[in-house]
């Protein structure tokens, strides 16, 4: 099963990068994706779907600074 | 590029005493190594002012600091300036303290926005970039632009330092080979509304300490 931050995330399989932010509630302007180690472009979240084997890690970014 | 300007001038004869001092406090090797490094920060306010002095404390051999800003009266709790500050851009008024600390740091200075367009001709050239932004989806875009460059920078971004949460919260986090974030990744500014020194401090110095780690060869490959 693909996992999310280092959580196992049935829920993940077959879905779009972009269609998990949604249901996390993240903005995707504010977030960076690393799909198994390597950062995932904003412009492909709609077309990239997670299989079993793929780990995704979100990292949100809030203001401040 | 807009507003580009290099502090090394008139920097030289600050930059000869602290050296020598600089090379009994932590040794020669560790000298030589930060001396041959060239470190970005984007940003230069809360995070990324401290982030410069500590770095230039440290020998650092190179920095390069965009910033569009002047510095503010409301700058003052917690950003690296002073009075006779107020007004200048932030990036003039940090080389100068910068040149004073007299490490001899050559320091880059680039008055502009950091955008999609011009981020890796800023930042693609350094072996660090400490990302530190205060707009969420500006350091969105620095990350994903400086990460999807081959063989580009290791990334160092602040997230999360608002309000007045315990210091344990603030911690370092390795995500990836060359991606590392520093806060507590969720206190939004937006929704919190106060900044106090020393928790933006705390992760400055995070920030700048893995820096420093990834110089010395201290962080894992």
């Amino acid at each position: 099963m693909a996992q999310i931050n280092g959580r196992i995330a049935p829920e993940a399989d077959g879905r779009t990068v972009a269609e998990l932010l949604e249901q996390m509630g993240y903005e995707r302007a504010r977030v960076a994706c690393e799909l198994n180690g390597e950062i995932l472009p904003r412009a492909e979240f709609d077309a990239r779907r997670l299989t079993a084997e793929d780990a995704l890690e979100v990292v949100r970014f809030v203001g401040g600074g | 590029m807009a507003g580009e300007g290099d502090a090394e001038r008139g920097g030289a004869v600050a930059g000869d005493a602290l050296p020598d001092a600089l090379e009994r406090r932590i040794g020669r090797e560790a000298r030589e190594c930060l001396r041959a490094a060239r470190i970005g920060i984007a940003g230069a306010g809360g995070l990324g002012s401290n982030i410069a002095v500590m770095l230039a404390r440290s020998g650092v051999g190179e920095l390069v600091v965009a910033d569009f800003d002047v510095v503010d009266e409301d700058n003052l709790n917690r950003q690296h300036y002073f009075r006779e500050h107020l007004g200048r851009p932030k990036v003039e008024a940090l080389a100068e303290q910068l040149r004073s600390i007299g490490a001899g740091t050559r320091v880059r200075t680039l008055r502009t926005r950091v955008t999609a367009e011009n981020v890796r001709g800023i930042f693609g050239g350094c072996d660090i970039v400490c990302e530190a932004f205060d707009d969420p989806e500006a350091k969105a875009l620095l990350v994903e632009e400086l990460l999807t460059l081959p063989e580009g920078p290791v990334l160092v971004a602040g997230n999360g330092m608002a309000g007045a949460g315990p210091a344990c919260e603030i911690v370092t986090r390795r995500v990836s080979r060359r991606f590392y974030v520093c806060g507590d990744g969720a206190s939004d500014v937006g929704a919190v509304g106060a900044l106090f020194a020393p928790r933006v401090a705390l992760c400055a110095a995070q920030q700048a300490l893995l820096a420093v780690r990834v110089v010395l060869g201290l962080e894992g490959p």
